[in-house]
Parts: structure tokens; sequence; C-alpha cells
């Protein structure tokens, strides 16, 4: 291909960076830019991460001598409360999502991730969640009832005050921010990949993230079902853990640590992508056993999910059920371990440069395999027996979260640091900065085997003098100090001024992977999209720098005014769309504002400001949708380089769209599933689950199952007229699907109304009401759904080639019916009408 | 003709294996918790329950054992070497059929670790 004249050259440049433009003034709050919304996150991330950090230390100081006063009981107790909620829900999670919204775009070749809008919004409402959870403990109302909220303590609401609210709400509504990154981090993998970056040349990073991100869609619900459990116990009485009514403590248990024991690995996986990015780039060398790197992220996916028993040994299940647990906890050591032996080798295999990043990464491996060898021991029960709810636990999961986490996101920081800044951070301080960390840690940490082994638990705000902790609480004490020290270091070292320091090059580690090839200065991403031939572009396609910044790949120009990226095919990537990106919006602020209003509203159960913020986030979200989405684009195709022509504008499984609500109804199909299985959960703790009180009868329930289901079948008509574009006919089949819709949501209630089932008695009807109540709600949102489509219809917005709003439905109606099925047959007919 | 056909053009039997784990899990996991849970309510002994659940940790294990050699065969019984970076579609399967190999033996392993305890726990309360 002929190149550009250089006139021509700067006349793209100059449209490309116009439309990728940041707003300036206080619109640059509006900008939806991974660049900046990655750098905000994690930013945000990293302050909790430093508030939860003091937290800790003002417990390290209440422990540091027996019978100290330093902080009340009370206040201990919301301390460390609110540092685990902070650090596991605030920091460990969102950092990563940060990073990779950050880093992905680039490393992929693509401009931006398929929704750069869901990532705003997901931001914000990470914020605002945070902020909201964090700043309870300045009113003294923060949670105090222990990280994983343990009922019935945490529902005594005499004990746990408003704090459990915040907890609860704050935290679903950060949930909520997990789920939106998930959905994008899925469908930017799998779909955004530059031309000729296959599967098996993906980065690593990338699978990581592609494993977690799913991980978070099937580990998230079952908490987001426990939260709706947890918080209509608290606000309505409805008793799922009370056992006095026929509730159970320990779903909650179930629940959370169904949750809790993946999200382990959803913490530390990305942590290792990040260290399977850096050890090649310091062993200069490409990694070895690339398809043992996959297997270990795919198999610990999996495995983790097979763990969350251990967390529960000692809660007098049975021995059979806590054998497999604890078979499947050692299990997942074998591909822990092939990751650490996969870096050994490559590290053997190359020739290691001992770095900064390397230095704190190989530190943190350490520290890590220590942690994973107490894991070990723990999975073991009669061991955990003894161990639990003991200070050893506290240091496994020190060990385990610090080496495995906090040290890697250090080694990122000094890795990736060029990128934003053009700039690397000091060496000195760096090394200065790992060796204060490094010791103080241990010093801090181990310990606490020790006091726990002498029998110390965990949670006690103070200790008598003569039973042998207060030696090993003391050093624990001055390793804290001496470990934040270093974190402070690392503070200090990323925000003093840095602009009498000369810029260095583009690329300063000579790394191979194509995250590389972005310069902090402009938004665009990438200059032009290039095709990847090798795992490490930039080593093994020496004019890969040149040709993308000569605008010689894909979409070197902006000509029509809109932000465009390449959509490819998820195996082979070979490019299928150009898609057109959401651009800088205040909508997403505006949704996300308001939906928090509606989670702050519902803790101080103030329901009109609840309904009128639920009002307004459904306002914000429809303009959002119906301005920013399936729009349809003036000419159907684009030229984007290189002699190839795409569509912009596809529907069902071809585009993004229909992927986003796939996995968006992933996610919730297994909320679902958590609260099904609370149902069968009863029935099988009870004798008679009913207790004796009459079930919603045969009739209404399986009405409501058959309305649903040819409500279905409506919307399944409606695509297809909508197929042969007649337009008055979609509008009727629509009205009628809508109409069926609405009557089996009043059919659904209708079951447990009329038998008047009431929720407070006791918790079989209590779990009917939700299961109906759920399906009932989901109705109601397939009714705006179709509304919505009505309205796109009505708008000439929707036609036979143009029918991506519609597709999107069918496919959220296809998990509606089985939802409705399951639920109004489960209801109907188990356990027998009575 | 084959029944299965030799290149499955699909990302997703990279994960049969390891969901076959999972479902075993699952069933052992929740068989035992009911029948201990409804004690005595079951028509069948525990003898009967850990028999039936070995019988499924073999049916797991050939499911696994099949899933492997369908993946040994995509990656031409090892006829090629690691690491499969070409930009080819060749490589790209190879790759494919490699990991789903390493995935199903992982997937072998958990299983056994498994069924280890139907082995030697003989009532729900030892």
């Amino acid at each position: 291909m002929t190149d550009l004249s250089s006139e021509d050259r700067t006349a793209q440049e100059a449209r490309l960076r116009e439309v990728w433009r940041t707003p300036s003034g206080w619109r640059y709050w509006t900008s939806v830019n991974n660049t900046e919304i990655g750098l905000w996150y994690g930013a945000a991330a990293f302050v909790f991460m430093l508030f939860a950090g003091v937290l800790a230390l003002l417990v390290r100081v209440q422990l540091a001598v027996p019978g100290n006063d330093f902080l009340s009981a009370d206040m201990f107790n919301q301390a460390f409360t609110l540092h685990g909620t902070v650090m596991m829900f605030l920091f460990a999670v969102p950092i990563f999502e940060a990073v990779a919204i950050f880093l992905l775009p680039s490393m992929l070749g693509a401009r931006e991730l398929p929704f750069p809008r869901l990532s705003a919004f997901g931001f914000w409402s990470f914020a605002l969640g945070g902020v909201f959870v964090c700043g309870s403990i300045f009113f003294g109302a923060a949670p105090n009832t222990g990280w994983f909220m343990y009922p019935p303590l945490a529902t005594d609401k005499e004990y746990s005050g408003i704090g459990a609210d915040i907890w609860l709400l704050g935290l679903s509504f950060i949930e909520v921010a997990s789920i939106a990154a998930a959905v994008e981090l899925i469908v930017g993998i799998m779909k955004c990949r530059a031309p000729g970056m296959r599967i098996n040349m993906m980065p690593l990073f990338a699978w990581y993230l592609l494993i977690v991100a799913g991980m978070i869609l099937f580990a998230f619900p079952p908490l987001i079902a426990g939260d709706i459990l947890f918080e209509m116990e608290r606000m309505f009485d409805w008793p799922f853990f009370d056992a006095a009514r026929g509730g159970d403590p320990l779903l909650w248990q179930h629940l959370f640590w169904i949750f809790g024991h993946p999200e382990v690995y959803i913490i530390f996986l990305p942590a290792i992508a990040l260290m399977a990015m850096i050890v090649p780039t310091f062993a200069q060398r490409p990694i070895v056993g690339y398809s043992w790197i996959v297997l270990a992220a795919v198999g610990t996916g999996f495995l983790s999910f097979g763990l969350w028993v251990h967390h529960m040994f000692t809660t007098g299940l049975p021995q059979i059920s806590l054998a497999f647990f604890s078979a499947a906890s050692e299990a997942v050591a074998i591909p822990t371990g092939v990751q650490i032996f996969v870096f050994i080798a490559t590290m053997l295999a190359g020739r290691v440069i001992f770095s900064v990043p390397m230095l704190f990464g190989a530190g943190g491996l350490a520290i890590f395999i220590i942690g994973g060898l107490t894991g070990v021991m723990v999975a073991l029960v009669p061991f955990d027996w003894q161990a639990h709810d003991t200070y050893f636990i506290v240091a496994h999961l020190h060990y385990v979260l610090i080496g495995g986490m906090l040290f890697p996101i250090v080694a990122g920081i000094y890795y990736y640091y060029p990128l934003l800044d053009a700039r690397k951070l000091s060496d000195r301080l760096g090394k200065i900065a790992f060796w204060l960390m490094f010791v103080g840690f241990n010093v801090a940490f181990f310990p606490m085997h020790l006091a726990g082994l002498r029998g110390m638990p965990r949670r006690v705000f103070t200790y008598p003098a003569d039973i042998g902790w207060d030696w090993f609480n003391l050093i624990s004490t001055i390793g804290a100090f001496i470990f934040a020290s270093g974190v402070t270091l690392v503070v200090i070292d990323v925000l003093r001024p840095k602009h009498r320091q000369p810029k260095g090059e583009q690329n300063p580690w000579n790394s191979g992977t194509l995250e590389w090839i972005s310069e902090p200065e402009e938004k665009w991403g990438v200059r032009s999209i290039p095709i990847i031939t090798s795992r490490y572009p930039i080593w093994d396609q020496p004019s890969l720098i040149e040709d993308i910044k000569a605008g010689r790949g894909y979409l070197p120009d902006a000509k029509d005014g809109a932000r465009e990226t390449l959509v490819t095919s998820v195996l082979d990537a070979k490019p299928i769309q150009c898609l057109r990106v959401g651009g800088t919006s205040i909508l997403t602020i505006v949704a996300a504002f308001s939906l928090g209003g509606v989670f702050i509203a519902l803790t101080f159960h103030w329901w009109i400001t609840t309904i009128v913020c639920a009002i307004m986030t459904l306002a914000a979200i429809i303009a959002w949708l119906w301005t920013g989405t399936a729009v349809i684009p003036k000419e159907e195709m684009r030229d984007v380089g290189l002699g190839e022509t795409l569509p912009l504008y596809t529907s069902g499984p071809q585009s993004v769209g229909w992927w986003a609500m796939f996995i968006t109804m992933a996610g919730d199909g297994t909320a679902y599933a958590s609260l099904m299985f609370g149902y069968f959960f009863y029935w099988t703790i009870h004798e008679d689950f009913t207790a004796g009180h009459a079930g919603p009868g045969m009739l209404w329930p399986l009405t409501a199952a058959g309305l649903f289901t040819l409500a279905w079948a409506a919307m399944l008509a409606a695509r297809w007229v909508n197929e042969t574009d007649r337009r008055g006919l979609t509008r009727l089949t629509l009205a009628v699907a809508m109409l069926l819709t609405l009557a089996a949501c009043c059919a659904g209630l209708a079951g447990p109304y009329l038998t008047s089932m009431d929720p407070t008695v006791h918790v079989y009807p209590a779990i009917v009401w939700v299961v109906a109540l759920w399906t009932v709600v989901h109705g109601g949102v397939a009714i705006i759904m179709q509304l919505y489509c009505l309205a796109r219809n009505l708008a000439g917005r929707m036609s036979a080639r143009h029918d991506m709003d519609l597709r999107n439905v069918v496919l959220y109606w296809h998990f509606l019916v089985i939802t409705a099925i399951t639920s109004f047959g489960v209801l109907g007919l188990f356990p027998g009408s009575r | 003709m084959r029944l299965i056909p030799k290149d499955v053009e699909s990302l997703w039997t990279l994960f049969t294996a390891p969901t076959v784990w999972a479902l075993h899990f699952l069933a052992c996991y929740v068989t035992a918790a009911v029948f201990c849970a409804k004690a005595g309510v079951a028509p069948f002994s525990f003898e009967a329950m850990r028999l039936a659940l070995g019988v499924v940790t073999l049916v797991a294990l050939s499911g696994i054992v099949l899933s492997a050699y369908l993946a040994w065969r995509q990656w031409g019984f090892g006829s090629g070497d690691p690491p499969h970076d070409e930009p080819t579609r060749k490589d790209r399967l190879l790759f494919q059929g490699f990991a789903t190999l390493l995935l199903s033996g992982l997937s072998f392993v958990a299983v056994v670790f498994g069924a280890v305890p139907l082995l030697f726990i003989g009532a729900c309360q030892p």
C-alpha cells in the first residue's frame, strides 16, 4: 500500500484526535474514555485501600498491648469490619477492573472496549457506593459484625444498627458495577481483538481476565441473592435466617461463601496475570508454557467454585460433605502450583533483570507460597477445627492476599507507570519501599500464626496480659507500621512531581506485548489497528510500531466523526464489523447517581425518595439506550482500510449487544438459581418445610407459567413478523405479548396473595413470595422492554434489517421463560399443594 | 464418517472436562447433603448411595477420558510440539487441543480427589 502524504496523515490525526478528545473543564468528568475511567477507577480503589490501611493500623495500635483502651470495643468492631469490607470490595476486586479497563484496549489492539459508557457507569456506581460505605464510620454507623456479616448477629438490629444495611445496600450497588465490568471485559476480550490475534496469540493477561470476568458472573450473583434475602429480613422481618421461624443462618453462610471463595481467586488471578506480563519482559523471552498457564487459569476458575464449604468446616455439616470440599481444596493447589513453576521456568530459561517490578513480583510470590502452604494445612478438616477463627487464619489470609495481590499490584504500578506519564518511577525509592514492605509484612503477620496456634481468637478487641499473646501482638504492630511506611513511600513516589524528569522512551522495559504501543498523550488508543502475527508483536513484528503510527493499519481515520473500533471473530479474530462506540456523556453519571440514590434512600427507609430515584434511574437508562445504542448508520458499510469493507450495524449473535445481554442474563440466572437453592435448602432442613402453612395452590402458579410461555411465544412471533418487515403487525404482536406478560405477572402474584400467605410468620411463605416476586419483577422489566421496542417501531427506528433491540429482548425472554416455568412449576407442584 | 467432527470450531470444548468435574462434584455433594439431612427418609442405605456415586464417578471419568481423547486427536496425537504460536488456523487448533488435553488431565485428577471421601467415609457423621 502506498503511504499517505504527510498532510493527509496530519489531517487524519487531527480528525482522530478531535473524535477521541477528552472534554475540558468540569466536563472532563463526563469522559468515558478507557484511559480516564481506568485511571479514576484505579486511583479511587487505591484511596480506599489507604483508608482501609489506616483502619488496620488503628486495629494494630489497639492490640499492641494487653488491656488497651485506645479504641472502644464498638469502634474496634467497626474498624476491623470496615477494613475487611473495604479491602475486599473496594480495593481488591475493583483495582483489577481498573487495570483491565485501562490496559485491555491497547493490549488487544483495539481503540476502546465495546461499551465505554458502561465502564463509566460502573466507575461512578463504585465511587459513590464506596464513599457511602466508608463514610459511615465517621458517623459511628459503620457495619460492625465482621466482613462476612453472619446472622443472627448481623440481623440483630439492636446490635448492628444501620451498619448492616449500609453494608448490604452499599455493596449490592458496587456488585452492580462489578457485573457491568464483567460484561464489558468478556465481550471486549472475545470480540474486540486486533485482526490476526487468534486465541492462541492472546496476551495471557487477557486469558486471565476472561476467566476472572466469567467467575465474577457466577460468583457475585449468589451474594446478591443473599443480600436480597438478608435485606428483606432486616426491612420487613421475613425470617430467612431466623431459626425460630423455620429460617437458617447457615443459608447465608452458603450464599456468602459461594461468592466469597471464588472471590479470592477473582482477586488472585488478575495479579498473577500481571506477573505473566512482567516475568517474560524481565526474562526477555516468551513465557515458557503458555498453554499451561491457560490450563491453570481455567482450572483454578472452575475448582474455585468447589471450595466454599471449607469456610464452614466447623458448622456441623456431615463429615462426608466436608471431605468433598477438603478434596477440592487440595486439588486447587495443583493449577496454582503450575503457574508458579511456569514463572520459575521462564526465569530460568531467560536472563533475568532484577528490576523493581520483578522485586515486588518475586517477593509477592514468596509470600504467597507461604500463604498457599498454610492454605493446604487449613484445607484439612481436623487441622481447621483447631485453627478456625484464630489468628492463624488471619495470618493465612493476609499472606495469600498481600502476597498474591498487593505485591503484584505494586509491581504492576512500577511496571506500567510509564504508560501514564512516559516516565519511570524511582528505582531507588522502589527498592527501599520493597524492603520496608517485605520485611514489615513478615514481621507483622508471621507472629500471628504463632498467636493463633496459642489460641488467640480473631476479632477480640483486647486480651489479658498473662496468656502469652502480648509479645506476638507487639511485634505484629511494629511490623504493621514498617509495612505501612513502605506503602507510604510507594504513594510518595507516585505522587511526587516529575516534570523535571525527562520523558523517557515509549517502551522503556523493552516489552513484547501490544499495550506498549499506547502513547500517553493520545486518547485514540491506537493510531491505526495492526494485524497481529505473534504473541509478542513488538519483539517479532519489526515494523509494527512504525506501521501503526503511519496509519497503515485498519481505521486510520475518523471521517464520519464517530468513535470506531473493530469487532472480530472469537477464535480467529477475523474482522466482522466496524463498531461505533458511545462517546462522552453525562447520562452515565446521572444513571449511576440516581441508582445510588435508590440504594442510599433504601438504607434509611425513605420510601418516596427511593421511588423518585428509581424513576430517575429508569429515565436516564432509557435516554441512554435511545440515544446511544442500536443507532442506525447513514450508510450500511464502512471502508475500514486495507481494502476491507465492513458492516456498521449487526444484530443477533453477530452483535456485541446480544452478547452483553446473554452474559448479563447468565449472571441474573445465577442469582435466580441461588434463590431456588434457598428454596430447596429449606426443604432439606425441615421434615415438613411448609410447617403446615397454606401454599399458593396449583391453579394460579400454573396459570402464570402458562401465560409467561404464551407471552414468550408472542415475542418469538413478533420477531418473526418483524423479519418480514410488516411494521403494523409487529406492533400488534408486541402489544399482545405485553398484555399477556401483564396477565402473567398478576397471575404469578395471585397465588400467594389469594391464599393469604404471610411472609413474616414462617420461612415457607417468605421464600414463596421471594421467588414469585423475583419472577414478576423480571416480568415487569420485560414489559418495559416491550414498550421500548414498540416505541422504536413507532419512531421508525426498527425494521427487518435493523432489529437489534427486538432480538436482544427476545434473548431476554428465553431466560425469562425458563425462570417463569421453573418458579411457578416449583411453587405450584413442589412440595405438593395443600 | 466421524461421530464427532475432528475440528470442533468452538471455544467451549475447552471447558468440557472441567464442566464434567463440576457436575460430578455437585452430584456427590448434593446427594450426600440431602441424604444426610433427610436421614432415615431415603429408601436406600448410605452404602447404596456410595455405590451409586461410585458409578457416577466412573461415568464422569469416562466422559473426561473421551474429552481427553478428542483433544489428543485435535492435537494431532502429539505430532507437533508446543508453543503453537504461529498465526495460522492450524496452530490455533493445535493449541486448543493441547490446552483441552491438559485441562482433561487436571479434571481427571480432581474427580479422583473428589471421589476419595466415598472410599473412606462410611456414614454421615462417623
